[in-house]
């Protein structure tokens, strides 16, 4: 049967280019870390570098490296993976590559609760990001029983979404009109996205959740794609479908509200990566991976480029929302023929 | 094995308050093709979801080899039933080859490799579909009956001994809708495939289907050959249409000529001669 | 179709309906406006209106007054301009979700407003009322044509997408625009948020125009948003040329979104709560929604200014906080009564 091998030979090219593709993004992260490590107000060499990450006592390029650039580094990467793979799973799931987190309001929660906390009950610290996580999951809750009505229309979904987080948004902004200027530079921060002031702290709540609700989604990954077909076929192709798409949307919730209380909304992290995978990847296999490390290097590059190649010293989630806006309009402005959509 | 694919048993089924099948009783045999006609919203469809398991029934029992299917694994039971909804959505951007290859999501594990025999089912649903050509242009590029061709693919993968289709011809021209039809046939014949699916036209359901069921309001109202079904009285009863029953002059099936308010109206055909009118 | 059909009322009664809900929405008007000079933070009493009104100002309740009545009649035109505008809106692109807010228009014309306040040096708002107009025309069309994009043409969902990611990437350059100005952060912050509580003659002059022209641009539009509503090709096809309504209606809107965000800021789902009362009560002739919708917005808006003023004592809440929090309801109350089809 020459058909079959015809269909083996095209599945391996397929892998193969899959695996250049993760290669190659998986590189351009390391490259990304490794500039934020040797790059910041001074350049280090890159042997002080590798020096100082394998514990050798470089003086005051050791302070540099190990307390400034590397947590910004790390808490980069880990949050940006988040929001990658967050937002792909909404994209994915909800058939739609402008219905992710960030867009239809997953994050407003997290990030109203955050500066509530900070500029009302004057909190900081740990304490701060729970609450946001909470919120988070607990917005993101909200939008979901609002929307259901016999079922959760993807629609509905979006569109109590998009209602939620204009009223969410309006309170932040008020919330920020009441901050003390003390405080106002911190709100900003949940407001905007941004890794200044990054500890190593931050990166075990991120990697134990990108390490539970990650590998939920990639256990869920085939039935994430089934379901991306409508409900009754998801159905009739044997995929439980309230079950799965309760637990993929747990799972994205939480990566995303993790990456919020570590990093605060960086925008458009989670609805860019997913399509920019897609065109990288020209859609061999599941975008999940993908997504999470173009999401890693985009927040890592984006950082880089506020902190050092810009005039100003700018938040991350401002380079990112820069940039955001000229490839939304392109993406939706793409001609629908041209594929590699999500 | 019994020769009956599919019972149903007292089935039930509502949306809310509101009972749309009421107490069905329904035996499909194996290894045949039926097909269920009825007006709109008398339930069609609604059977059909319910027989695969898209719907809980209020009461009673959709029985698969004697098992009742809402106690079934989910992917078991996708190893038997296939199903084609009326009008499934492609993402946007995946191949005809990518979406063949959804088929065979029951027969995978959780992180389950890709197996030799998984690409063998592709291929031979492609064959059979004649659409192994199109196997790496876009679904959204394809024609209406090239892209039902894709999705019946799609459910051969699955490989089922069971198939059903929610009237799988809406929205195809004539030809791709024979088209269709006569592939659903060669998998009844050659392959044995248990066919149910339910159809608009009830010429074309008594020419391809072995059983004909006619349903209205919630109930079956006729089940049995397309002979005994496709009767007049059941047009009327049914459909509210007065209709004449003639042989089908290619297979000798009935066939149903509605009579409408104008039927033969003897002054137009004096004015316009079937010869001109041709 | 979009909006539903009225059940069918006899031409008559529908009239009388008409008129009566008309005397009722400006008896209302004057009430809330009433409301809106005597109630506040700081307690007055009816002679310190009197006096206010008769232009004596001498103690504090009086002054304070005083001081309530431009605030009062700001809220009352920008009430009236968004209300006016959403329901053009609505009209225009046959769509139940449009709002200014919504759609992106007001983001808009503030990352226009606050270009000018860091660019052009000058530190208040009013001044940029063309700026604000070409920063809501801008996000207007930029929306329309985003959601335009693709098949099926500029749905509910898509319109209401394309201007929740606009506003987003807006909101992200107002923000890299005020960032590194400490200068002007805490008014832009202000300003942001949507207020008409340091309301004063000087600031609402310079939009009277803008309104005024935006409003019969708008109002002119009535007859033809009723052929709209049947669909392009049933309008056309009764002689409605499509693009100079749409261009019409489209700059009317604009131009009363643009002056009324210059003046208080962005204020949020007043365009989309009004219509859909009018259109509840008085059916679907846009000749009667139109007007309606500006008398109630102006209503809506003195309402919740004066909430909250009220509210939030000794301080005050921002109305355009509180009209958030009353029309997201409202909005997702709308969403929850279509059927998903109609999205």
């Amino acid at each position: 049967m020459s058909l079959v091998a015809d269909i083996a030979s095209l599945r391996q090219g397929r892998r193969r280019k899959r695996r250049m593709g993760l290669a190659a993004l998986a590189a351009a992260l390391m490259a990304g870390i490794a500039l934020t490590l040797a790059v910041g107000q001074s350049v280090t060499p890159p042997l002080t570098v590798m020096a100082t990450l394998l514990g050798v006592d470089t003086g005051g390029d050791a302070f540099t490296i190990r307390v400034l650039r590397l947590p910004r580094a790390v808490i980069s990467a880990l949050a940006g993976a988040c929001f990658g793979m967050g937002g792909v799973t909404f994209q994915t799931l909800l058939r739609n590559p402008l219905a992710s987190p960030d867009i239809i309001g997953i994050s407003s929660g997290a990030s109203a609760a955050a500066v509530f906390c900070i500029v009302m009950l004057h909190l900081s610290g740990t304490i701060v990001s729970v609450v946001a996580v909470a919120a988070g999951l607990g917005v993101a809750l909200l939008i979901y029983l609002l929307a259901w009505k016999g079922g959760a229309a993807g629609a509905r979904l979006i569109l109590v979404g998009i209602g939620i987080s204009a009223m969410l948004q309006s309170f932040t902004a008020y919330l920020l009109t009441q901050a003390p200027s003390w405080s106002l530079q911190q709100a900003l921060r949940w407001m905007t996205g941004s890794v200044n002031g990054a500890e190593l702290g931050q990166a075990l709540p991120l990697l134990l959740a990108l390490g539970i609700f990650g590998s939920v989604l990639l256990a869920l990954r085939r039935d994430l794609e089934t379901l991306a077909m409508g409900d009754d076929m998801a159905a009739g192709l044997g995929v439980p479908i309230g079950l799965v798409r309760i637990g993929v949307v747990v799972a994205a919730v939480g990566l995303v509200a993790f990456a919020t209380a570590a990093a605060g909304p960086v925008a458009f992290v989670a609805f860019l990566s997913g399509p920019v995978a897609a065109r990288l990847l020209r859609r061999n296999g599941s975008l999940l991976m993908p997504a999470a490390l173009t999401g890693a290097v985009l927040v890592v590059t984006a950082d880089f480029a506020g902190q050092v190649l810009l005039p100003a010293r700018y938040p991350v989630g401002i380079v990112t929302g820069v940039l955001g806006a000229p490839f939304l309009v392109l993406l939706i402005a793409r001609d629908n023929r041209s594929g590699g959509s999500l | 094995m019994t020769d009956i694919a599919l019972k149903l048993d007292r089935l039930s089924v509502g949306y809310g308050d509101f009972p749309v099948l009421d107490g069905l009783d329904l035996s499909l045999p194996r290894g045949r093709i039926t097909a269920i006609v009825g007006a709109n919203a008398c339930g069609k469809s609604t059977l059909l979801r319910a027989m695969s398991r898209l719907l809980k029934p209020r009461s009673g029992r959709v029985l698969l080899d004697g098992v009742e299917i809402h106690a079934m694994a989910p992917r078991k039971l996708a190893r038997r039933i296939g199903l084609l909804p009326q009008s499934p959505v492609a993402p946007e951007g995946i191949t005809v080859f990518d979406l063949v290859s959804r088929g065979r999501h029951p027969h995978q594990g959780m992180f389950g490799r890709w197996r030799r025999e998984d690409d063998a089912a592709v291929a031979e649903a492609l064959r059979l579909t004649g659409t192994g050509p199109l196997a790496e242009r876009l679904v959204e590029d394809l024609s209406g009956g090239q892209r039902q061709r894709v999705w019946i693919a799609m459910a051969l993968a699955q490989q089922t001994d069971i198939l059903l289709l929610d009237e799988p011809t809406t929205f195809l021209d004539i030809n791709h809708q024979i088209e269709v039809l006569d592939l659903l046939t060669d998998l009844n014949r050659e392959r044995g495939t248990t066919i149910v699916m339910v159809l608009h036209d009830l010429n074309l359901a008594a020419r391809y289907a072995d059983l004909l069921v006619a349903m209205a309001h919630g109930r079956i109202h006729a089940a049995g050959l397309p002979r005994t079904v496709l009767v007049e009285r059941m047009l009327v009863e049914v459909f509210g249409l007065d209709a004449r029953i003639v042989a089908d002059p290619v297979t000798a099936k009935p066939m149903m000529v509605p009579v409408g308010r104008h039927g033969a109206d003897p002054a137009r055909a004096a004015i316009h001669p079937m010869e001109n009118a041709s | 179709m979009v909006h539903a059909p009225a059940p069918l009322m006899p031409r008559r009664v529908l009239g009388a309906r008409r008129l009566a809900f008309a005397a009722i929405l400006l008896g209302l008007l004057g009430i809330a406006m009433l409301l809106s000079l005597g109630l506040g933070s700081r307690v007055t009493g009816w002679a310190d209106l009197g006096a206010a009104l008769s232009g004596e100002v001498e103690t504090m309740g009086e002054a304070t007054v005083a001081s309530r009545v431009p605030r009062t009649a700001l809220a009352a035109l920008a009430g009236a301009a968004l209300g006016l505008a959403g329901a053009v809106m609505q009209g225009v692109t046959r769509n139940p979700l449009a709002d200014p807010g919504i759609l992106g228009v007001n983001a808009g014309a503030a990352l226009a407003v606050v270009t000018g306040l860091a660019t052009l040096g000058l530190a208040s708002a009013q001044a940029y009322i063309w700026l604000a107009i070409l920063g809501a025309t801008g996000a207007a069309i930029a929306v329309y044509a985003i959601a335009s994009v693709g098949g099926g043409g500029a749905t509910p969902l898509k319109l209401a997408l394309a201007g929740a990611a606009l506003t987003a990437a807006l909101a992200s350059l107002t923000t890299a625009i005020v960032l590194p100005r400490g200068d002007i952060a805490g008014l832009v912050q202000s300003w942001l948020v949507g207020g008409v509580g340091g309301a004063t003659w000087d600031r609402i002059v310079p939009v009277l125009p803008f309104l005024g022209t935006g409003a019969l641009l708008s109002l002119a539009t009535a007859r033809k948003l009723n052929m709209l509503a049947l669909g392009d090709e049933t309008a056309s096809a009764l002689g409605e040329s499509l693009w100079r309504v749409r261009i019409l209606a489209a700059a009317g809107a604009v131009t009363l979104c643009g002056a009324a965000t210059a003046a208080c800021g962005p204020i949020a789902f007043v365009g989309l709560v009004v219509p859909h009362l009018c259109r509840l009560l008085l059916g679907v002739d846009y000749r009667w929604i139109l007007p309606a919708s500006a008398v109630s917005g102006a209503v809506l808006l003195v309402l919740a200014d004066v909430a909250g003023r009220l509210l939030a004592r000794p301080a005050e809440l921002d109305v355009g906080i509180v009209t958030a929090f009353l029309g997201a309801p409202v909005f997702i109350w709308i969403v929850r009564a279509r059927r998903v089809s109609a999205l």
